[in-house]
Formats: C-alpha cells, structure tokens, sequence
C-alpha cells in the first residue's frame, strides 16, 4: 500500500487551489460587469428596467446557488449544448454573484445624498453624465469594503463547483481523501486553505471599512 | 433540437418531494433556533464577556466565516468518526447548520449590541440589576430589534445554503431532486421545480420571520 506524507497530501491541494482562484477571479470579474449593468437598470427611470433588475436578483438570492449550478450544468445540455463543468460553473457563479453585487452597489449609490443628483441636475447634466461624474465616485468609495466582503462569498461558492465536477480544492480535498482515508487531515488542511484565501479579505474589508468611515466623518 | 417540457409527471415523485421540504424545513428550524442561541451567547462573550473566553470565540467565528458550509459539512461527517464522532447525516446536516449559524449571527447580534447607547447599561446599574439582568432585560430585546432584518436575511442565506447537505445524503429537498433526475435523467424539471421550491419557501420564511419579529419585539407607537 502507498502512503502518503502530509507534504504529498498538501501538495496535491495547493495545485488545486490553483483553479479555486481562477475561477474566483473569473466570476468576480465577470459578476462585477453583469453587475454594473444591471445596476444601471436597477436604478433607471423605465419601470420595465427597474422591474426586471428587480426580479433577477429576487430570483438569483432567492434560490440555492447550488440549484443554479445544477440548471446551468445539467439544464443546458438537454438543448443539444455540450456544457463543460468549468462553463457551467463560470456561468452559474457570475450570474449569482452579479445579482448581490448589484444589490449591495444600488444601497451604496442610494446612500449618496439625493441633492448631489439634483445639483448635477441643476448644471444641466444627462443621467448618464450624473452617474459617470457625481454619483459613481461618490459611490465608489462606499462601496469598496462590502465588495471586498462579497468576494469572500465568491471564493466560498467556488466550493459548490466540485459537486458538478469542476476539480477545485474541494473536489480535490473529496479525491485525496478517497486515496489516503483520511478525511480529518485532509478537510482540515482544505479549510485551512480557504481560511488563508478568505481571511485576508475579510479583514482588508474591515479594515478598508474603518479608513473610509474616518474619512468620512472628518468632511 | 426540440424538447419537450412536462411536468405533470413529477406529481408521481410527490413523496420524496414533500419528504425533501419537510427535511429542509426541520433543518431551518434547529438551525435557526440553535443557531440563534448560540450566536446570542458568542456576542454576549464578544461583546460584554470574560476576557479569556473573548479569542476562542473570535477564532470559531473567523474560521467559521471563512471556510465554505461544504468543507464544514464535510469535516463534521467524514472527518469526526476519526475522533470517535459518529454522527447520522441528518445529526451532522443539524450540527454544521447551528455552527454556521451561529458564527455569522454572533457578528450580527454583536453589533447590535454595541450600537446600544452607554446609557443603557448606566441605567440598568442605577436600578441595581447584575450586568446579566441587564443585558438579558435591557440590552438584548432593543439589540435584537434593531439587527433583525439583517437576522432574518442571513436565516434565509442559510437555509438556500442548506441544499449542500444533500451532499452527505441527507435527504433534503435537493436529495429528492437529484433523486428524480437520476431516475428519470429529466434533469430540466426536477431542478427547475425545486428551484421554484426554493424560491418560494425563501420568500415565505422572509415573510414568518418578519411575523416573528412583529409579534416578539414591543411596538413603539411613536418615534
């Protein structure tokens, strides 16, 4: 019987978690420019716009990501659309993730003062002009910490991608598992991971949170 | 290609459908309830506490918070027995539920907390309560009050997070809908049908809990 040193069983994973960081990077990116766009729709004057925004992220919080993981993978393929698990999983994870950061970006815009938009009004700008040069930066600056926060939501749900198949850490922690016997070393290790993925997040959002709070309360 | 949607097949399945959301709701009420106690308790330690106690209570909420429900899931059924802890999956699908319930309503209870007016507690001295009585009659409702939309929004989080526990075979709403796909390999219904599920329950458990908040936390007529 082979055995397996703690280094083998660790080394295994760091090449896994390779692809838990990709596929971060890829549905945050992607999820942050659905996300804008639908912010736009969100906030616009059209009911129709505003309704059907409203609808997609009641839709996409409102159901297990895993359930959207499992539509994009198994739901696709019955049109005849051969669906790689890396294109389901990207799929699902931008579209859910666009969802929340739209939502946590339509409270940052709201927490602007609404008379920023009725003086950039009163200079004659277009709506589009309002966002783009009052409203965004404004907007910006609120709402780095929470999407710093979301992102570690993000790296969390990569980990539902390994039950469709998609080798991250996850399923690399389920196939190093079935090879050693031994699940308590090996998700151990795999939480630590994350932890050391996520941790730093979390707290550059707490502390990107308390610096610009200082700033603004010295205005 | 062309496929042809039916649904009215599924009510064959009805059974383990109704068995999956029965499982899912049991999950969301020991969780929700346990779950909650156990963050009320860790943001009394975080907030108020011995000192001593405060870095345990931090670590489990910053390892909790984290770590992905899956691998917490996965550490508690696969990885326990090694310690001698067997667990049932539906014992360790409760387990991981209260444990990750409890870390994330700690943070949200613990700001409640402290954004409670100094006062407060000056008063609840001045009346000769301990510093229990006071966090326990003077504190604890008006924090709960004011953080309990942002409770109720991360009771729902939890429970669609809940579908993960099918991963261990429990038998929760997504173990009944895999269950029909790979019976019937109509994979499109069956997740469609419980993804509706889903979203229905999530909108009604936003709806009780806001009931729940009505009926627990005492109206003020006037602001």
């Amino acid at each position: 019987m082979i055995t397996f040193t703690l280094w083998d069983i660790l080394r295994n994973l760091l090449l896994a978690t390779r692809w838990t960081i990709v596929l971060s990077v890829v549905s945050f990116v992607g999820g942050g420019m659905v996300g804008l766009g639908l912010l736009f729709l969100r906030i616009s004057k059209r009911r129709a716009a505003r309704a059907f925004a409203k609808y997609y992220i009641e839709l996409f919080q409102g159901t297990p990501l895993l359930m959207q993981l499992f539509i994009a993978f198994f739901g696709l393929g019955i049109f005849g659309i051969d669906v790689p698990a890396w294109l389901a999983a990207g799929l699902a994870l931008i579209l859910w993730s666009a969802a929340f950061l739209t939502e946590i970006w339509r409270g940052c815009v709201e927490a602007v003062a609404k008379g920023q938009w009725e003086a950039s009004a009163s200079l004659g700008m277009g709506r589009l002009q309002q966002m783009r040069y009052v409203i965004l930066p404004q907007a910006l600056r609120i709402a780095i910490p929470p999407t710093v926060g979301f992102s570690v939501q993000i790296v969390k749900g990569t980990a539902l991608t390994s039950i469709i198949g998609f080798v991250e850490l996850s399923k690399a922690g389920t196939v190093v598992t079935n090879a050693t016997f031994q699940p308590f070393t090996v998700y151990g290790l795999v939480a630590l991971i994350y932890f050391a993925l996520c941790w730093p997040l979390s707290k550059s959002s707490q502390i990107l949170e308390r610096k610009l709070n200082v700033a603004h309360r010295n205005h | 290609m062309s496929y042809h949607f039916e649904f009215g097949w599924l009510l064959q399945y009805y059974p383990e459908i109704s068995k999956g959301i029965l499982i899912t709701l049991e999950l969301i009420l020991v969780g929700g309830v346990l779950g909650i106690s156990l963050g009320i308790c860790c943001a009394w330690v975080r907030a108020l506490g011995p000192v001593w106690l405060k870095p345990v209570v931090a670590a489990y909420v910053e390892l909790i918070r984290n770590t992905p429900f899956l691998i917490q899931l996965f550490f508690i059924f696969f990885g326990l027995p090694s310690l001698g802890l067997q667990l049932s999956e539906l014992t360790a699908a409760n387990l991981a539920m209260v444990v990750n319930l409890g870390a994330y309503s700690c943070e949200i209870i613990r700001a409640g907390i402290q954004a409670t007016p100094k006062g407060q507690f000056e008063a609840g001295e001045s009346l000769a309560l301990t510093r229990f009585e006071t966090f326990r009659h003077v504190v604890l409702v008006p924090s709960l009050q004011r953080i309990w939309p942002a409770l109720s929004s991360q009771v729902v989080i939890v429970m669609l997070g809940s579908a993960v526990v099918s991963q261990i075979a429990a038998e929760d709403l997504t173990f009944a809908a895999n269950f029909i796909q790979s019976r019937t390999f109509r994979a499109f219904e069956a997740y469609i049908v419980s993804t509706a599920i889903y979203l229905a329950l999530a909108i009604l458990l936003r709806q009780v809990l806001g009931l729940i908040g009505w009926f627990i936390f005492p109206r003020r007529t006037a602001r």
